[in-house]
């Protein structure tokens, strides 16, 4: 579904991710680990657009993505989360779900003037369920500035949702939650699969990574140092040395 | 009374004038081409009027098309900058826009005198209100139907999902181009509107004022312009009618008496204002 081939991002001198090689198969959810500083959250970000590749090439269902912008990317279905929380704090928690509907199918089944003026009846439905999915239906009219930190990320997984995404990039998204709401959301992972959804999971947080991904490749410096599922990946010597500690 | 008429016909073109700026402000953007529109639709619809003979309805039509196009075609140059950068491109057109009127003649014989437009010495003669015999009443009746109906389309529009989209622009580039928005698109049709808000304002003015010259529009207006939406909050359209009551009428005509204080005290209201009110007259409380 998603390959990098040979992808390197400079900043200068500094190789923030240097020939990088992965693949994501479809229906996988696939973990990127490292230490901070790896280039964990620039792969993140050379996929989803944010930044030009300095070399390398990205290709997703066979469609290189070099000339597609940002906002293109998520109509081919790639959608993302970020590692600090970025709504839209001065619209609602439904408002946030509502510009992001931004799907190919959204864009084709409802006329441009429905679609941008009104037609809050067509799309109510969609945004009730992934309100129920991110259990923030009763906060549904709230500012998402003055939602909890727990309740911030889980709109953001929402909104990241609302496009339909074929592949979701989550960068952190246990980072500031207690073991409570990281139980939840790796269930709601889970379900994401069961959505038939691929899932690129960026986390620190190594009982979530271990116990809900398929594979794991493990960055260190810019560089991939390991790939496998999670249990080779603990034992191998190189990942415990740079990143795991123990012996 | 007509000094009041005359009053509310000001606060009526000035709140058209912010409302073409409030819009852009939505998506984040601070434009000072806003004078430049208004500029644009205030001598196309002028000149449609008395060059060509129109009506004045489809004249100000004219002029807030033109006004669009306008807006639309600097948009896209224009908004490939940001902050400050946008700030001193909008201001240079604007000044350009200033300028072609500064050294713009057109002008014809008409019933034995020459009109038109006469480059520095301005547009004279744009009567089409006392022509028809309209009163200042009427006049100010006229303005205030379109600047209801701007308000009523921007205060819908800030209920659609196009209105959420500008807002979201607004306040973060980078998600809302992950949520899939066109940033492009959205900044551009954003300036287009405003282009269009402003044409018919400016149309107004030019009939109201029944003479205008290229220094009506300068650097000033574009401010004023930039300042309504500022002082009265971007959270709805009735801040921006707030704020240029708060302006016109309040500070510029309530403080004549003071004379030459007056020009002193006004910035030192619209600092205590925006002290006392930091997200604008109408915005919300808090931080």
């Amino acid at each position: 579904m998603l390959e990098l081939k040979a992808v390197s991002r400079h900043f200068g001198g500094v190789r923030a991710v240097d020939g990088l090689d992965l693949t994501v198969n479809e229906g996988e959810i696939v973990g990127l680990i490292g230490p901070n500083g790896s280039g964990k959250s620039t792969t993140v970000n050379l996929i989803a657009g944010l930044f030009p590749l300095t070399a390398g090439e990205i290709v997703f269902r066979k469609q290189p993505l070099r000339d597609v912008p940002v906002h293109g990317r998520l109509k081919l279905g790639i959608a993302r989360t970020f590692q600090s929380i970025r709504l839209f704090g001065q619209l609602s928690v439904w408002q946030n779900l509502w510009v992001a509907q931004n799907s190919p199918e959204d864009r084709s089944r409802r006329g441009f003037f429905a679609r941008w003026l009104g037609g809050q009846t067509q799309v109510r439905e969609e945004i009730a369920q992934l309100l129920e999915f991110s259990a923030l239906g009763h906060k549904q009219n709230e500012l998402a500035a003055n939602l909890s930190f727990g309740e911030q990320r889980r709109l953001e997984l929402a909104r990241a949702l609302a496009a339909r995404p074929k592949l979701l990039l989550l960068d952190e998204p246990a980072a500031g939650m207690n073991a409570e709401e990281i139980g939840q959301l790796r269930q709601r992972i889970v379900d994401l699969r069961a959505k038939g959804i691929t899932v690129v999971l960026i986390e620190h947080v190594m009982e979530l990574v271990m116990g809900v991904t398929d594979r794991i490749a493990v960055l260190n410096f810019g560089q991939k140092i390991a790939e496998g599922t999670p249990a080779q990946v603990q034992s191998d010597p190189a990942v415990k040395k740079a990143y795991l500690g123990g012996s | 009374m007509d000094f009041y008429f005359g009053l509310a016909q000001t606060v009526g073109i000035h709140t058209l004038l912010g409302l073409s700026a409030y819009i852009v402000l939505l998506t984040g953007q601070v434009s000072l081409a806003q004078a430049a529109f208004f500029a644009i639709g205030a001598y196309a619809a002028g000149m449609l009027t008395v060059l060509a003979g129109w009506h004045v309805v489809p004249a100000l039509g004219a002029g807030s098309l033109l006004g669009a196009v306008t807006a639309c075609a600097v948009g896209f140059p224009a908004l490939r900058v940001k902050g400050l950068m946008l700030v001193v491109a909008t201001l240079a057109f604007g000044e350009g826009v200033r300028l072609f009127f500064f050294n713009f003649d057109y002008q014809v014989a008409k019933g034995g005198i020459r009109v038109g437009p006469l480059g520095g010495e301005g547009f004279r003669q744009i009567r089409f209100f006392p022509e028809h015999g309209w009163t200042t009443a009427e006049v100010m009746l006229f303005i205030w139907v379109f600047v209801i109906g701007v308000m009523a389309l921007l205060w819908w529009l800030d209920r659609s999902r196009y209105g959420a989209v500008l807002r979201s622009v607004g306040e973060d580039e980078v998600a809302a181009q992950s949520v899939g928005i066109n940033l492009t698109a959205v900044k551009v049709s954003a300036m287009t509107v405003g282009g269009a808000i402003a044409g018919v304002g400016g149309g107004l003015y030019a009939h109201y004022t029944t003479h205008i010259e290229h220094a009506n529009f300068n650097v000033l207006l574009a401010t004023f312009a930039i300042a309504y939406p500022i002082v009265g909050g971007l959270r709805t359209v009735f801040g921006t009618l707030a704020a240029v009551i708060f302006v016109q009428a309040f500070l510029v005509e309530g403080l004549r008496f003071l004379g030459d204080w007056r020009n002193l005290l006004f910035g030192a209201l619209i600092i205590l204002a925006m002290n006392l009110r930091p997200h604008g007259l109408f915005g919300r409380h808090g931080a």
